[in-house]
């Protein structure tokens, strides 16, 4: 193995394309999309980078990751020195190397990108994450402190809280995550399918936490099975991490007809319940013949890529800009299109039609153009007067977004939010009641998973500084 | 885990069972309901709390076997457990002082109006029940809800108990009766029926509480599929009800969406499933 390479030598080498399954078995089946990098590519894409002093990337990735340091160790061939690097940077490394936009991120920073394509940060390290998984007598232990007495709630079991979790039961605390569903993980579970992040990951992550020490009670829904206020008693620090799961609705006529579903009840029905993927699931879901999924997001990635597996002939994204406007990750628009999936642009939902048993029979749009940038610099779409036109489809989908759900807000009235209801936070996620922190999509709105967890890190940190101000628990009560 | 600590078959296919959840025992408000999973596979199916005892832990839920979900559930045996009870949840009956009540049961519906009446009548109000059903089998829990109402009585479709007909003809009896008419009415149990109730009452403008049932995931919020139109205003039943206003329910809308999943159902009874 060649361990020292010249400049040129690294940048003649190309960069490696992801292995996937074939677009046609695989929009129909809901195993992974892509399939992993072997050792060699991943060691030979490693070599690619410039391991340059600038660390760009590393200013790209919103938790900081030690770039340059894994993707050195992994081109000298060290997969555990990599292993053990990423893990101190990023509690859920193999989720990230699979789900973070990498393209807006790390990679978008990467010195390679400029000239022509950057490294591909995120395959390596879903490379390094997945050894790890099956490696992890291999890895370093984490050095723990001792027992602190100290006890901290976690609200939600989402990436956010995991993080948490773990970085606080590494500091001697002792952790209970309270989960209102259940089953763990977030959207991680409930929202991302299957194909694209395999519920083992998040079933491995979880019970390594678990290994070490951190209690996980589902089935407990704060603000109702248990209040912020009683756990404010019970414990010396409280995380919020609950997420903005509340759908928006579209709000157009025939939105209540049969067939039409919001994202979250749909992706709830398969990822979560299992409805269409598992033989022995209970939970139905209606398949649909010709699906129309609105809105131009991950959400609506998977909700239209999940319909083509459940069967669809026909399965539309319709959005009211253009493709290149969409906010969804490239590399899912990419494998959408691959799969067959059919873009109605610049179309603006105004009615779902029904038929005479009220059963959905079409969707209404507005067609649209794009006028003048708005204030995010993206052209804005105006409605095309007097043009409208007929979809004919048997299932919608509403996938516009989430906000904030009041469930727990609602019963903590201290507890300050901003006008859409999201928790006021500050930047080490202290919140206007001391002693309780918040952070991820309940702060934030619908983000991303990777900024859900630097927010996580950030609170435990901050969580952490607090516990060691408070007296231990056992003077306390005794 | 929730361990099942009795279950009584107490009418045909209706089953009264007491489940270990000490937390929401205690937690707990008349009108709020749970989600179910007997076990990995299973749906999650919403159960109003029928009754609870904080100090024992226990809630009592009735449960009728009509599909596939429900049939697993009421199958449990003392000693085995639920997988999955999380609660409570929606937003408690609105108590409050009225004097005079009926409270209306059809089918099923009784056991989800069961909770509703008893807390009426411990807030002090006269409590008058009517239950309906098609048969006199399927009149259920009338000596329970005796031991608190003013007075129960029984419709039957068939005339095999109570009297022959529907509980809107009794409700309407009442309500012109000056000494019995009530100044607010609940009802829960079929749409048709609710439906009934509330074209009743709204000619005689007396306020009326129904509690709806639509199709239910998460119970929390966040999937949008409870949805119904009160008002012309979109609203989540599990968060902003069960319970509203009945004047103020699109009946219709929510007929047509419990439908909407016959077809599967259908198929599930067939294969056994
Ligand atoms: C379909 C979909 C696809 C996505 N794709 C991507 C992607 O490719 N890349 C990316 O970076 N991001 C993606 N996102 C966004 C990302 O998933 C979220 O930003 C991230 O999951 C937020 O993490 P969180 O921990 O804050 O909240 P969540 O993941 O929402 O977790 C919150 C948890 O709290 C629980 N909870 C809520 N209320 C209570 C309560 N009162 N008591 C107890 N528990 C409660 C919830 O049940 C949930 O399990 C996607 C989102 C969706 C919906
Ligand atoms: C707030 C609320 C409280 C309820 N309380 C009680 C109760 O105390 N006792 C009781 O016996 N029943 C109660 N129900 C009704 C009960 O949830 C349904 O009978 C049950 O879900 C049917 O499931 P199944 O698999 O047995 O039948 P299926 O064969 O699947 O369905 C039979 C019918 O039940 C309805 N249904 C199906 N799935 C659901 C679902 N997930 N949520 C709601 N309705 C559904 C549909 O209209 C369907 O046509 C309540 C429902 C709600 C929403
Ligand atoms: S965590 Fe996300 S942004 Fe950071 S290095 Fe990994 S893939 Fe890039
Ligand atoms: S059941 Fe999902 S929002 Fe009400």
């Amino acid at each position: 193995m060649p361990t020292t390479l010249s400049s040129k030598q690294r940048l003649s080498i190309q960069r490696i394309q992801m292995p996937t399954q074939d677009a046609q078995p695989r929009s129909r089946n809901f195993k992974e999309v892509n399939l992993g990098l072997s050792q060699a590519a991943a060691i030979a894409e490693a070599q690619r980078c410039l391991l340059c002093r600038g660390r760009n990337c590393v200013a790209g990735c919103p938790v900081g990751v030690s770039i340059p340091e894994f993707i050195g160790a992994l081109a000298e061939g060290d997969i555990p020195a990599a292993a053990d690097i990423l893990q101190q940077d990023n509690a859920l490394p193999a989720v990230c190397g699979r789900v973070c936009p990498q393209e807006t991120q790390c990679e978008a920073k990467c010195l390679r990108g400029i000239k022509g394509e950057p490294v591909a940060i995120g395959y390596l390290e879903r490379f390094v994450a997945d050894w790890s998984l099956t490696h992890s007598a291999d890895l370093t232990s984490p050095v723990l402190r001792p027992a602190s007495g100290k006890r901290v709630a976690v609200v939600g079991c989402g990436p956010s809280g995991l993080t948490l979790a773990g970085e606080l039961v590494g500091k001697g605390h002792e952790i209970t995550i309270f989960e209102a569903l259940h089953d763990t993980g977030g959207v991680l579970r409930y929202g991302i399918p299957e194909f694209r992040l395999p519920k083992e990951i998040i079933d491995v992550e979880v019970e390594r936490l678990v290994a070490r020490g951190v209690k996980i009670e589902c089935n407990v829904i704060i603000g109702k099975t248990l209040t912020l206020a009683e756990l404010q008693q019970e414990f010396d620090a409280v995380y919020l991490g609950n997420g903005a799961g509340l759908p928006v609705l579209l709000d157009i006529p025939g939105e209540n007809l049969s067939g039409v579903y919001a994202a979250n009840e749909y992706l709830t029905r398969v990822n979560l319940m299992g409805a269409g993927q598992r033989a022995d699931c209970a939970t139905p879901i209606i398949q649909g013949k010709r699906v129309a999924v609105i809105g131009g997001g991950n959400t609506a990635m998977d909700c239209v890529r999940i319909a083509r597996r459940l069967g669809a002939d026909s399965a539309m994204i319709v959005y009211r800009r253009e493709e290149d406007q969409m906010p969804a990750r490239v590399e899912e628009i990419h494998h959408a299109q691959e799969e067959g999936v059919e873009f109605v642009m610049l179309a603006a939902p105004l009615e779902v039609v029904g038929d005479e048993n009220d059963w959905v029979a079409a969707l209404r749009c507005q067609k649209m153009v794009l006028g003048e940038a708005d204030e995010s610099g993206r052209r804005r779409p105006v409605a095309l007067a007097g043009e409208t036109f007929l979809l004919e489809t048997d299932v919608v989908i509403n996938a516009l977004g989430t906000r904030a759900n009041p469930l727990l807000t609602a019963t903590a009235p201290e507890l300050k939010l901003n006008q859409w209801g999201n928790i006021l936070a500050n930047e080490d996620g202290s919140t206007t009641l001391p002693g309780v922190f918040a952070g991820g999509d309940i702060v934030r709105g619908g983000a991303t998973v990777i900024l859900a967890m630097g927010d996580g890190k950030r609170a435990a940190a901050s969580i952490d500084a607090y516990l060691q101000g408070l007296p231990s628990r056992l003077q306390k009560t005794g | 885990m929730f361990t099942v600590l009795r279950n009584e078959l107490i009418a045909p296919r209706l089953h009264r069972i007491l489940v270990l959840a000490p937390r929401i025992a205690t937690a707990r408000q008349a009108g709020q309901f749970v989600m179910v999973r007997a076990s990995e596979g299973e749906e999650r199916i919403p159960l109003t709390i029928g009754d609870a005892d904080s100090a024992q832990g226990t809630i009592t839920l009735f449960v009728q076997a009509i599909g596939a979900g429900t049939q697993k559930i009421v199958s449990l045996q003392p000693g085995s457990s639920l997988q999955d009870v999380a609660g409570p949840l929606g937003m408690p009956t609105e108590i409050e002082t009225w004097g005079r009540v009926v409270c209306v049961g059809g089918g099923v519906g009784t056991a989800v109006l069961y909770p509703m009446a008893k807390a009426l009548a411990a807030a002090g109000n006269s409590v008058t029940t009517i239950i309906g059903g098609r048969t006199k089998s399927l009149i259920i829990l009338a000596d329970e809800l005796a031991e608190f109402c003013q007075a129960v009585r029984i419709t039957t479709d068939d005339g095999s108990a109570g009297t022959k007909g529907f509980v809107t003809s009794e409700l309407k009896s009442l309500i012109e009766a000056p000494d019995s008419r009530p100044s607010t009415v609940f009802a829960v149990g079929p749409v048709p029926m609710m439906r009934a109730v509330t074209e009743l009452t709204r000619s005689y403008a007396i306020p009326t509480v129904v509690s709806l049932n639509p199709i239910m995931i998460d119970g929390t919020g966040m999937c949008g599929g409870c949805r119904v139109q009160i008002g012309g205003e979109a609203k989540f039943a599990c968060v902003d009800g069960p319970e509203f206003d009945g004047h103020l329910v699109d009946f219709e809308g929510l007929a047509k969406r419990l439908r909407m999943y016959e077809k599967h159902e259908e198929a599930c009874r067939l294969s056994g499933n």
